[in-house]
């Protein structure tokens, strides 16, 4: 019996061991990540100072962190860039408005990209030395799932669904399917982009609705679900899910143009003061006339069509 | 002078080596411990929140600048306590079963063909759990209980069950298999038939080993964040029941960390949050310790 008992104490100790073994595993994975990221950083420091030489060629580097709304675009423009600026080499992360503002603010990225005004996330104080750069707009549709059977509501329907008083879609002259209701978490640009222009600011009903913050799930999501009802940007826009008219009013970037829709934001780049001349070139060349066709085939709208326009908070 | 060389490479530098790494990494544990801590205590420091406020309170709505707002994580911390449960509830009996087959029923077979499928399945990442169970569970659960959506409790919990039921099998499994042969042959002795052995002596014998692995795997299923949060439908509200949807701790983090500011109060909300499910491992990790020590002064 006493040899048994050492057996088993024996083994329950390896047991242990071996466990320890793979939560060491797991901090090693995370000291690997971390030294990388920090290696990443310095290198990027390394060479901040951009060289801009009389003949117009450069060199140095960008970091871009951001609002993920924006990051299909941001790419787009830091591959298009380099094409040009073989020398230069841009970064773009994802991570959201709130991370991208916060970052500029610590001067950790050189441009920082936002779905919503810094004032509107940042303290004022923080938000002051922020430039500001409206880089093209973004519509934001009401989507629908095919099976509810609308294809057009009006602004009061639309506000009545998302806070609730509408509960199915044969009120506003759909199918007799029970409306679903999609939203995105309230810290969400889109979110407040939505609430502000299509439901006239009044308050989502929180409590009853899913929540679904990344656009290509959220996207699946209406797909999958009879009567489920959402928003999304206009560039994630596809088949599978049914843009629903407002007042009679089509989403598209022609009616944003001329004001007749009114859902939609400016996409904005920071920078935390004026530019540095690499970063300059970098923005002027999303704001040129070159790379227009790129952001409208991403599925974005043109500043400079605007003939409305909207000023900050 | 060579030899003395020779003694350092032969010795001590791998020693040294080793040292270094382990004084690291608990370094490393304590500092992201600490860091935990100096972030997720910073609701109830800078932004005078309770602690009764932020476990018990179900009214969540910190403002995104300065203070004022709620930050009850009451639903999130019951929705990520169910779901658990649940999906503890649901994989346990299949580990088990499943670890006895490969070991006490069929260990050829087990090692074969039961010990490589289990190895699959933890190195499967759990996007994928994650899409499957949107695209395939979510839409099966609507169809069979004939629901508006089958976003619910029981889709993230079969989603988690799955996702754990390796971890349980394969630590249960390795429990069973150091139970000492003499323990299988004195009751063969007494004339217990093969399923008697294992129910009355096996089991028991390797209990501790098997609680080990339970609570593994209720510790993977507490820290599990993408392939819950696509499937639970994320409403904020409690649960009315298995097939209504809720949202949990890991959901709630993942969903607003990139949109909110840094040092804002839904930020240090958030890190308070994080700082609770370090602090609900910690016990996960004391609780294990707590089991083994009992096992090994019963035997």
């Amino acid at each position: 019996m006493q040899r048994i008992i050492v057996k088993v104490q024996k083994i329950e100790h390896e047991e242990e061991k071996r466990g320890i073994k793979k939560g060491m595993k797991k901090i090693l994975s995370v000291i690997l990540a971390a030294s990388l990221m920090a290696a990443s950083l310095c290198a990027c420091s390394g060479n901040k100072s951009a060289s801009s030489s009389a003949s117009g060629s450069l060199s140095g580097t960008i970091q871009i962190s951001g609002s993920s709304a924006l990051q299909p675009l941001a790419q787009a423009a830091a591959d298009k860039f380099k094409e040009t600026n073989p020398d230069v080499s841009v970064t773009v992360n994802a991570g959201g408005s709130g991370t991208g503002l916060q970052n500029i603010s610590d001067k950790t990225v050189d441009i920082g990209d936002s779905d919503v005004y810094a004032e509107e996330k940042l303290s004022s104080d923080k938000a002051k030395s922020l430039v500001d750069h409206i880089v093209c707009v973004v519509g934001v549709a009401a989507v629908a799932n095919p099976q509810a059977g609308v294809s057009n509501v009006t602004k009061q329907q639309l506000t009545d669904i998302f806070t609730g008083e509408i509960t199915n879609w044969k009120e506003v002259g759909g199918n007799d399917q029970k409306i679903v209701i999609i939203n995105r978490p309230k810290s969400s640009g889109t979110r407040a982009l939505f609430q502000k222009y299509a439901l006239g600011g009044e308050e989502e009903n929180t409590g009853k609705s899913l929540m679904e913050d990344n656009s290509g799930t959220l996207r699946q999501n209406v797909a999958q679900t009879p009567g489920s009802v959402a928003y999304i940007a206009f560039s994630y826009l596809n088949d599978s899910v049914k843009p629903l008219y407002v007042d009679n009013v089509q989403p598209t970037y022609e009616n944003i143009y001329s004001g007749k829709y009114n859902i939609w934001g400016y996409e904005h780049m920071y920078t935390n003061g004026q530019p540095s001349a690499l970063c300059k070139a970098f923005l002027d060349y999303v704001q040129s006339k070159d790379f227009a066709k790129t952001i409208t085939e991403k599925g974005y709208g043109l500043y400079s069509e605007m003939k409305v326009k909207r000023s900050s908070p | 002078m060579k030899l003395k060389r020779e003694k350092w490479k032969k010795e001590y530098l791998g020693r040294t080596a080793v040292t270094l790494a382990g004084l690291f990494i608990i370094v490393l544990t304590l500092a992201i411990g600490a860091f935990l801590f100096y972030k997720g205590t910073a609701t109830f420091t800078s932004d005078h929140h309770t602690v009764a406020e932020f476990l018990f309170s179900s009214n969540w709505e910190p403002a995104q600048q300065g203070s004022g707002g709620k930050v009850g994580a009451a639903i999130f911390i019951v929705g990520s306590i169910i779901i658990s449960a649940f999906a503890l509830l649901l994989a346990t009996p299949f580990s088990i079963a499943a670890a006895l087959f490969m070991t006490e029923i069929s260990p050829s077979a087990g090692r074969r063909i039961l010990q490589p499928a289990v190895e699959i399945f933890v190195g499967i990442p759990s996007v994928v759990y994650g899409w499957v169970g949107l695209t395939v569970l979510v839409p099966f659960l609507a169809k069979v209980f004939n629901l508006a959506y089958g976003y619910s409790v029981l889709a993230g919990a079969i989603v988690l069950a799955v996702m754990i039921s390796p971890t349980i099998t394969s630590v249960a499994a390795d429990a069973i298999r150091s139970v000492p042969n003499e323990y299988r042959e004195a009751s063969y002795g007494l004339g217990s038939t093969r399923w008697q052995m294992i129910y009355r002596v096996v089991i028991p014998a390797a209990m501790p080993g098997i609680l080990t692995g339970v609570v593994l795997g209720l510790a993977r299923a507490f820290g599990e964040a993408l392939a819950v949060a696509m499937v639970i439908g994320k409403m904020q509200a409690f649960p009315k029941g298995l097939l209504s949807p809720t949202t949990n701790l890991t959901a709630e983090i993942t969903a607003s960390m990139g949109n909110t500011a840094e040092g804002s109060e839904w930020n240090n909300a958030l890190w308070a949050m994080a700082l609770l499910l370090l602090i609900i491992s910690f016990l996960f990790i004391v609780i294990i310790r707590l089991i083994g020590k009992k096992g090994a002064d019963k035997t």
